[in-house]
């Protein structure tokens, strides 16, 4: 197994995300529950969208304390590749492997709309040469309103550390911030759904760069199989 | 009496010494004849639990005691056994009815209403109304794979209206969103009659395989019977909470009538059965505790099971402390199920719940014989034939009176009202856009979650939602259309119940969908009113023969009556959901065009019928007239020619005339990302020989396909050969004008952006405005 993807009680994209790895890009993924250990042979993980644990509290605020939080830390902190999509990168900044909050949207309403969204050139692998400068992403949540504070959020900009901005705010966002990474380049968080655009039947198709921006060190490795679509 | 009872143990249980009065039994909704029956069938008197027990099992909810005989004359089962969608679990045999989808799938689905605890507390109301029909689908086993609701709210102008609309949509988009499940939006319309009974019908579907459908019966004595979910409380006891006051010394003020629900729970429970069904032979029995809680539950169980049942409420896990055995028994507690297992294979459930760190009881046993037995701190408290419960229920045909203004509606003239002039047609157009029926319900759907599970293939918005069901793994779309026009029904029940048929199976047929089979909501006023009554069979008779003619059945549904208010009753409702099946990825056709350059066509013939419109409602403020005749042979050519045209690749959009008739369906087709125009001339003014009859005339059996220049002559041809009226009307360009020519003459010249940002603003600023 090569993609584990993490499923907390409360996980809803945690099949979509599977799907959009091992069926469509043709990588080895499975689903690891909360409570058992994250496989020794994991080359990178997905932190996926839901309602984790409730969202009781806060948004992600239980799922740092399950028993999987910790080895996620771990893998990160040993610089494995780590993406969390909606809730998952709430959950990512509750448990401090990347910096802010996300709050609830300013509109005060659950939001699901094809979102137009610009990429950043971030590092190497999410630049806009490879994702695409505009992307239509879906997003679903009621809290991506992203908050940082200031010399973070200057931090954040001067290391190229944004890798997506909506085009058209939708839920409030510091500086249109859609989507970061920490600043070793190993941990990925975005609010938008790039495992929901990879199908002919989705709106774009405009989740599969992201999803093998994110994927290209496993990608690139040898021993992958060709991806197929 | 004498003091030697003094050494026996008080009686635990309060319940048992309360004495069944005439007025408590007809406080629990039970007619004196209903009593008579019960204590014939008990041979003695009911202790106060037992009345309990029988008042909700006899009610309207649970018995269909006003509307059993009519539900009859649904056809259950498709006559042509060939086709596909034949029905594996029929209406009422189970939680939910279940039809093939081919290659060893099938789909359960249902809806159901949550109208009245929707009125009290909107949020909870319509949040636990997604989460009861989430339980019965995945109770046959099923994985829910859609979501949609069928909603009515009173004049949007109201800040009562307002307060119930912005509740209801974000108590679903609460509920469903954490769920996990996509909502596919539905119909929502407007109308005064609704104000103060809002309806909320909420509408789930799921797939299964074939071999995987689970029964709700309690079999083979000795089996364990489990409680699995969170614990009981006191809510959802609702009306009878009269009892519990008598009988507790804790105070009832903060009880909540209303349930309280909790998603993150459901979600739980719904990963847990379904991780437990998948372990082969280990569940026998499963059924959601909806209405009636622990009550319907054991007592449908054991009655399915032809076997009986007993359980002790001291193993029931609860959540508040002093529960009588009345209380434990009638709890509505949200996201609770009965589960029946193999005797001996107990761990495998009780692993399968530790793991999703749910509750898992064993709070009884499948019995020999009929009986319904529940004990409770060491007292038997109920002790009852399960049939008796679920069978015996009385049955009623009620008298019925034709109400005068159905009478008044078929005598209606045209030329009761004026005629619209040229100049007024823009304005006509305008306010139809604006009403909230017809206006964008975008401000609805964003707030649900409708791409989750990565299917949604047609978003909300069109004339039917699609999902593709790539979840199991199949190579399948879903479609699903909702429809009732209560105005059509308010003035022709059969008519109108017939109209909510064809239209939703013609919104499918627009998507490139072969309808399956239908759910109903009846949502109705007072069945002993004999005027409400007769307006009640007419829809059930108008939808029952529209089912056979299509050989479309019910799989199932559910009854919502005494909808009534300060004002009286709403108006009749029978909302009509319908699945439809797309096999090929090329048949997925949308409402609104994506090109310009492409030939409008109009199938059907013109409209010209204004009776019972929106344009009467919008422009003179009336809701009178004839009612659009229905042509179930008409509409049955239209139907085949638009799937067949879909599959032979000539159709690239087709959108129903609807609410708003033909120049409202013209001007949504152009409504799209582009500034999308039209020129279009209609060159006579058709059967009604007035302007407002051909454009704003709610006429059935009328489409607009947008079909590629090429192709139009074939689509002609076809449409001539199959006996269906076809004209091209114009032809769409990327000039955001939209120009109508009628008999010669320019009658509207109109920037199709601003028109929709009318229909797109009318929902979104009557609900920022307070």
């Amino acid at each position: 197994m090569k993609v584990a993807i993490l499923q907390f009680p409360g996980s809803n994209c945690d099949w979509d995300a599977e799907h959009a790895v091992k069926e469509v890009l043709g990588i080895p993924a499975r689903r690891v529950w909360h409570k058992d250990p994250l496989p020794s042979e994991t080359e990178a993980v997905i932190v996926p969208g839901g309602f984790s644990f409730g969202d009781y509290l806060r948004c992600g605020a239980i799922a740092r304390f399950s028993p999987i939080t910790a080895d996620l830390q771990r893998f990160a902190g040993q610089g494995g590749q780590v993406l969390g999509i909606c809730n998952g990168f709430q959950i990512l900044c509750e448990a401090g492997l990347l910096p802010g909050a996300l709050i609830r949207n300013d509109c005060l309403e659950f939001r699901c709309v094809n979102q137009a969204l610009k990429a950043e050139d971030s590092n190497d692998r999410f630049h806009s040469s490879k994702l695409g400068s505009n992307l239509l992403l879906p997003i679903a949540h009621g809290e991506g309103n992203y908050r940082v504070k200031e010399s973070t959020l200057s931090d954040l900009e001067e290391n190229n550390q944004i890798l997506l901005r909506y085009q058209g705010n939708p839920n409030g966002s510091l500086n249109d911030i859609a989507g970061i990474r920490n600043r070793e380049g190993n941990v990925y968080g975005m609010m938008p759904h790039p495992e929901r655009a990879v199908e002919p039947y989705h709106p774009t198709l405009d989740g599969l760069p992201v999803l093998k921006a994110f994927l290209e060190p496993i990608l690139s490795a040898p021993a992958v199989e060709p991806v197929s679509q | 009496m004498t003091d030697n009872t003094t050494s026996l143990p008080p009686n635990p249980d309060p319940c048992l010494n309360v004495e069944i009065t005439p007025e408590l039994v007809s406080q629990h909704g039970l007619l004196p004849e209903e009593y008579e029956d019960i204590l014939r069938i008990l041979g003695r008197v009911p202790n106060l639990t037992e009345l309990g027990i029988f008042s909700v099992m006899w009610s309207e909810h649970c018995a269909y005691k006003n509307t059993r005989k009519l539900l009859r004359l649904f056809p259950t089962e498709k006559k042509d056994k060939d086709a596909i969608g034949q029905v594996l679990v029929k209406a009422g045999e189970e939680n939910a009815g279940v039809i093939d989808v081919g290659e060893g799938w099938g789909v359960a689905f249902k809806i159901e209403s949550h109208n009245h605890p929707s009125a009290i507390e909107p949020f909870e109301g319509a949040a636990t109304g997604v989460g009861g029909i989430v339980r019965d689908i995945f109770t046959m086993g099923a994985r829910p794979v859609l979501l949609t609701n069928s909603l009515r709210f009173g004049d949007l102008d109201s800040p009562l209206v307002k307060r119930l609309f912005r509740g209801v949509v974000s108590g679903i988009s609460h509920y469903g969103n954490c769920l996990g499940i996509p909502n596919m939006g539905g119909d929502v319309y407007f109308d005064s009659c609704y104000e103060g009974n809002p309806l909320v019908n909420a509408l789930c579907a799921g797939i299964l395989r074939h071999e995987d459908i689970q029964k709700g019966a309690a079999t083979g004595v000795g089996n364990p019977v489990y409680y699995v979910g969170p614990g009981t409380g006191r809510d959802g006891l609702g009306g009878a909470s009269f009892a519990s006051r008598e009988l507790t010394e804790e105070s009832a003020e903060d009880r909540p009538a209303v349930q309280k629900g909790d998603p993150f729970m459901e979600k739980l429970l719904l990963e847990a059965c379904l991780e437990m069904m998948a372990i082969p032979g280990l569940v026998v029995g499963i059924q959601d505790m909806g209405a009636a809680g622990l009550t319907c539950s054991t007592c449908e169980t054991a009655s399915r099971g032809e076997s009986g049942i007993e359980i002790d409420l001291d193993l029931v896990p609860q959540r508040e402390s002093g529960m009588n055995s009345y209380e434990i028994m009638l709890s509505e507690s949200q996201e609770r199920m009965l589960v029946i297992v193999k005797r001996g294979r107990e761990r495998e459930l009780e692993e399968v719940f530790e793991k999703w760190d749910l509750h898992a009881a064993r709070i009884g046993e499948v019995k020999e014989g009929d009986r319904m037995v529940v004990r409770h701190k060491g007292v038997v408290v109920a002790d009852l034939p399960a049939k008796s419960l679920t069978d015996e229920a009385p049955v009623y045909d009620q008298p019925v009176s034709e109400p005068a203004h159905v009478v008044q509606a078929r005598e209606w003239k045209p030329e009761s009202v004026p005629e619209l002039g040229e100049g007024e047609v823009a304005g006509a157009l305008e306010s139809l856009l604006s009403h909230p029926t017809i206006a964008s319900k975008r401000w609805v759907w964003r707030q649900y979650d409708h791409m989750v599970m990565s299917g949604c293939t047609v978003e909300p918005g069109s004339d039917a939602g699609v999902v593709h069901l790539s979840i199991a793994g199949i190579d399948k779309r879903l479609a699903i259309a909702n429809d009732c026009n209560n105005r059509f029904c308010y003035l022709d029940p059969y008519r109108g119940a017939q109209i909510a048929f064809v239209e939703c199976m013609r919104n499918l047929a627009c998507s490139g969908a072969k309808a399956l089979a239908v759910t109903d909501n009846l949502n109705f006023g007072n069945p002993n009113k004999p005027e409400a009554y007769f307006l009640l069979r007419e829809c059930v008779k108008g939808l029952a023969d529209a089912c056979a003619h299509f050989d479309v059945p019910v799989v199932g549904g559910n009854v919502s009556l005494y909808n009534e208010h300060g004002d009286g009753a709403i108006d009749p409702t029978p909302v009509v959901s319908m699945v439809g099946l797309i096999e090929k990825a090329e048949m997925v056709t949308r409402s609104s065009i994506e090109r310009g350059g492409l030939d409008l066509v109009l199938l059907g013939g013109l409209p010209h019928e204004m009776g019972g419109s929106y344009f009467l409602q919008t422009q003179y403020g009336k809701k009178e007239g004839l009612v659009p005749e229905v042509d179930l042979e008409a509409e049955a050519r239209l139907q085949d020619l638009i799937l067949s045209e879909i599959g032979g690749g000539r159709v690239e959009s087709a959108h129903d005339l609807a609410e708003g008739g033909l120049l409202v369906a013209l001007v949504e087709m152009l409504f799209g990302e582009a500034p999308f125009g039209a020129r279009v001339t209609v060159d006579q003014l058709g059967p009604s020989g007035r302007l407002d009859g051909l454009l704003f005339g709610e006429s059935q059996g009328r489409v607009v396909v947008a079909v590629e220049p090429n192709s139009t002559s074939a689509l002609l041809d076809n449409a001539s050969k199959a006996g269906v009226p076809a004209q091209t009307l114009g032809q769409s360009d990327d000039s955001g004008e939209l120009l109508l020519q009628v008999e010669g003459k320019a009658v509207l010249s109109a920037d199709v952006s601003s028109l929709q940002k009318l229909w797109e603003d009318a929902i979104p600023a009557r609900m920022s405005s307070s």
